[in-house]
């Protein structure tokens, strides 16, 4: 607790001591240089870094894979940039931006100067030809989707060199956000390929280091499949500290891939990486205990985004289904059943088993640790198997002479959980909640699948009773989750793809997410939001267990490390981390 | 081949009693373990094991051993009264051999991440990964007898036909065909289900082994001068099979059943350590060994590799024994 606490009051001071940027300090120098308010520190030396997985593309337009977009995240950069830290947006590539009164149009001044990492200049016209690429429907941007504001694209036009403007078909409420990790491409290197109609093929993982360039504070050295990826400074990034050095200080940076949760926590505690970042709560523990005699500090960065949740098959009975089946979903179709599994699971013992502490128990299903959209006056009942009885009781169910809970026709109430093999916190949760309900009568089964056939089943043939999964949302605001709470949505996990929505409480939530996404005050918008956590919480949909804290380890002596629980937790600011007390120059 | 004495050999009759010891451990162990398996603790999650002790602080020693709870003593008591149980489906009761009075605990191997007792889930556990073995080496060794012994006696396509199928088996892959097959059935699996299925699997996937060998010893043992004889004085088929041929062979099925049914001890415990087996709560030594693969419990918890030192003390029983048995064949005359 006073662990989380002290986190909490860090990153508070942070958020005063950052404010925002100073754009144009140097406005009579050729390069509008954007000046970090970080502790100024010395250059030199390089970070190594654990990732779980091998990237899959360097191009930018088509990465989807969350390693491609961690190294793509520091070879390249956005106009307007979302703040890891304060949940802001900050002025990146564009120094200044305005927004029109009704809310459609922006328009963005480029920061004067900029060089890509190969030095060429950036402008305007790279801007025009980046959006042009993202919206172009051949090209298959995942990013896509996120620029069509009211069913049309945005449209993005040249004003003269340094600036453009941008016009929405209606007003959006996430606004200058949707700028946010739409990484600006070399007009110069790109055009022809996607003139030839291959862009989606170029700037695969083969490609040589000089084929590329990017806004980013590194660019690509070197690549050795199955082994590690160097990413060298970029002498020409547009960012420099108080003092005038140029960012980033550190010369290279390093990322290893390690695969598997244990091999990163035992590669990172023999000293082979400098961070690593999604450490297992468990492995935490090790490494704490280690902790004295070794050169690493550990961060628990507290809950973060993701939220692990139960919930109950509540797709319509087809003709096909097996009376058993109707039956089940007779049963998790009781608003009084979800909440009685709700009451008698014992959430406080899922973190501290499960966690050894670090998480957080959950009852909706925003995370405290988004703070700007949870709901904080969502009732948080206590465990009470009396009250999950009581509850139980009330529609119609009973026990036998054995202590069996059986439904209103005497058929004994069971059913199975399902979760992801290789996810042993999830299987944990699961066989606590197996026993739990125990104590009220009902008969659990606990099955692993793998992740791929247990998605089938969620969302495709719905064949199963109840599974334990979590979800995370990328930047935490309620926008990136449309797929989930719409009832037509086909991550709505409980019943997707509805063409009606199935009951009043999923219609007025369709109601509020669509409200919430048209209107721009923020305050407006966290009230339609905190309504659709209340909406949650009350019909039990999803069950919200736990969210899980964000756990790293780095080397001692790595200055202006601000983890924060957004991806990527260590490196968002990579541009301003520093060895201290490393003489420049100096390598590992 | 001729008889020499083996150290192995001289041990015969411990070796049997000791594995009836542990079988019979198994049988009772809701007598014999102190909770129900599946009872957690929650405050006491991977608590190592229980200490006994018979000198207390004070220097006095006590002759009933006795457990410190948050500095008191408690004694250890016999015979008390805890979770119901049945032994053999037969009778039940709810008495316990051993115990101490709330809210001490006992948890004499420690206890697992949810604070299940580590004894209590090795003994119950036992009784699905050390029958299952046996019973499926059996189920093999019977296989095997009736093929092999076909396939031997009858020779020509008979042979060729039990032969390239038995190759077949095994050159399968059968761990990813299990996953598959597992994949094919319903999602849930009762104990009792998943106990019958992997004695299905290993039977049906052991069978090749001990009928090649049968097949052998039937092979020579067919062509012996006295199994010429009967055939000459006009004795059938299964006469010469069942006196003369199968005989034989019998000793050589016996020392594959006491070679197999530690193997397939160790299948079901593979099975179950990739989750094919029987599920949670239900313990059985492979599940229970399943928690090795975290980190954390590899490098922080020893108590949690007892499982795997009863599995090693099991095998090394039985391979005693099929030495001894292997000895007492190779001694018979013929």
């Amino acid at each position: 607790m006073s662990r989380r606490l002290a986190a909490l009051s860090l990153a508070l001071s942070v958020v005063f001591a950052a404010g925002p940027p100073l754009a144009s300090q140097q406005r009579a120098a050729a390069t509008e240089w954007l000046v970090s308010r970080a502790d100024t520190g010395r250059p030199g030396g390089q970070l190594v870094v654990i990732e779980r997985a091998e990237p899959r593309t360097f191009n930018p337009v088509v990465a989807i894979d969350a390693p491609s977009k961690d190294i793509l995240g520091r070879t390249t950069a956005d106009l307007i940039h979302v703040d890891r830290e304060t949940q802001q947006p900050q002025a990146a590539l564009a120094r200044s931006w305005t927004v029109s009164p009704d809310g459609r149009r922006f328009t963005l001044s480029l920061r004067r100067g900029v060089r890509f990492s190969d030095g060429q200049p950036f402008d305007a016209d790279d801007v025009v030809f980046s959006f042009r690429v993202y919206l172009d429907e051949k090209v298959g941007s995942p990013q896509r989707d996120l620029l069509i504001v009211g069913d049309k694209p945005i449209a993005v036009r040249k004003v003269d060199q340094y600036t453009v403007q941008v016009d929405l078909a209606e007003a959006y409420a996430v606004g200058e956000r949707m700028f946010d990790s739409v990484a600006m491409l070399p007009r110069h290197l790109l055009e022809t390929p996607y003139n030839e109609g291959r862009l989606a093929r170029t700037w695969a993982v083969g490609t040589p280091a000089d084929a590329f360039a990017g806004l980013g504070p590194f660019r690509l050295k070197e690549y050795v499949p199955g082994q590690r990826l160097t990413l060298e400074r970029n002498p020409f990034f547009w960012k420099t500290d108080r003092a005038g050095t140029h960012l980033p200080y550190l010369d290279r940076l390093v990322f290893v891939f390690v695969p598997s949760e244990d091999a990163q926590a035992l590669r990172f505690q023999a000293g082979d990486a400098d961070v690593t970042t999604r450490l297992s709560a468990t492995n935490f523990e090790v490494l704490q205990r280690d902790r004295g005699k070794r050169n690493y500090d550990l961060l628990d960065i507290g809950p973060g985004l993701d939220y692990t949740f139960l919930f109950f098959n509540q797709n319509s009975v087809a003709q096909t289904d097996s009376p058993q089946v109707a039956r089940r979903r007779g049963w998790f179709r009781q608003l009084a059943f979800r909440q009685a599994v709700s009451l008698a699971t014992d959430r406080d013992a899922i973190v501290r088993l499960v966690y050894r502490g670090h998480a957080a128990p959950l009852w909706g299903h925003v995370p405290p640790g988004n703070k700007l959209w949870v709901n904080r006056s969502l009732p948080k009942p206590p465990r009470s198997l009396d009250r999950a009885r009581e509850r139980l009781r009330s529609a119609g169910f009973s026990w036998n002479a054995s202590g069996a809970l059986v439904d209103k026709d005497g058929q004994p109430v069971d059913f199975t959980i399902v979760t992801n093999t290789g996810n042993t916190e999830r299987m944990q949760i699961a066989t606590i909640i197996q026993d739990d309900l125990k104590q009220i009568g009902i008969r659990v089964g606990v099955v692993t699948l793998e992740l791929r056939a247990l998605l089938q089943r969620v969302l495709t043939t719905h064949d199963y009773d109840a599974c334990v999964l979590a979800l995370g949302a990328a930047d935490g605001d309620p926008s990136s989750e449309m797929n989930v709470w719409l009832s037509t949505g086909g991550t709505h996990l409980w019943n997707p793809e509805q063409a009606a929505p199935a009951t009043p409480w999923e219609a007025e939530i369709d109601t509020l997410m669509r409200r919430q996404l048209a209107v721009r005050e923020l305050q407006e918008r966290k009230r339609l939001y905190d309504r659709v956590q209340a909406l949650v919480a009350e019909n039990l949909p999803v069950i919200s267990l736990v969210s899980p804290s964000v756990l790293a380890g780095t080397t001692k002596g790595l200055a202006n490390l601000r983890p924060t629980i957004f991806d990527h937790h260590a490196l968002w600011n990579v541009d301003e981390l520093f060895w201290r007390g490393r003489p420049a120059g100096e390598t590992r | 081949m001729t008889s020499r004495p083996h150290p192995a050999g001289r041990n015969y009759h411990v070796t049997l009693l000791a594995l009836v010891v542990v079988y019979l451990a198994a049988i009772f162990a809701g007598f014999l373990a102190p909770y129900d398996p599946s009872a957690q603790s929650r405050d006491f999650a991977f608590v190592p094991p229980t200490g006994l002790h018979w000198i207390d602080m004070s220097g006095a020693v006590h002759l009933r051993p006795f457990v410190y709870q948050e500095g008191r003593p408690y004694p250890l008591r016999f015979f008390v009264r805890g979770a119901p149980y049945r032994i053999a489906r037969l009778f039940s009761s709810q008495r316990h051999l051993l115990g101490v009075d709330a809210p001490a605990a006992l948890f004499l191997l420690g206890t697992d991440g949810f604070g299940r007792d580590q004894l209590s889930r090795l003994l119950y556990g036992a009784q699905i990964s050390l029958f299952a073995g046996p019973l499926g080496a059996a189920l093999s060794v019977v296989f095997g007898l009736v093929l092999g012994g076909l396939a031997g006696f009858f020779g020509g396509w008979v042979d060729a036909i039990i032969m390239r199928a038995g190759e077949l088996f095994l050159a399968v892959p059968w761990y990813y065909l299990l996953f598959a097959v597992r994949m094919a059935l319903p999602l849930r699996i009762e104990p009792q289900e998943a106990f019958a299925m992997i004695l299905a699997i290993v039977a049906v996937v052991g069978w090749a082994r001990p009928a090649r060998l049968i097949r052998g010893v039937v092979l020579s043992g067919r062509t012996r001068d006295y199994v010429e004889a009967a055939r000459a004085l006009g004795a059938s088929d299964l006469h010469v099979l069942r006196r003369h041929v199968l005989p034989q062979a019998f000793g050589v099925a016996l020392t594959q059943a006491a070679l197999l049914a530690p193997q397939y001890i160790l299948a079901e415990a593979t099975l179950s350590f990739f989750g094919l087996g029987v599920g949670e709560p239900v313990p059985s030594w492979g599940n229970m060994l399943a928690v090795l693969q975290r980190y954390d419990v590899l490098s922080s918890y020893w108590w949690m590799f007892l499982p795997g030192g009863a599995l090693l003390a099991v095998f090394l029983l039985y391979y005693l024994l099929a030495d001894a048995l292997h000895e007492r064949v190779a001694a018979l005359p013929g």
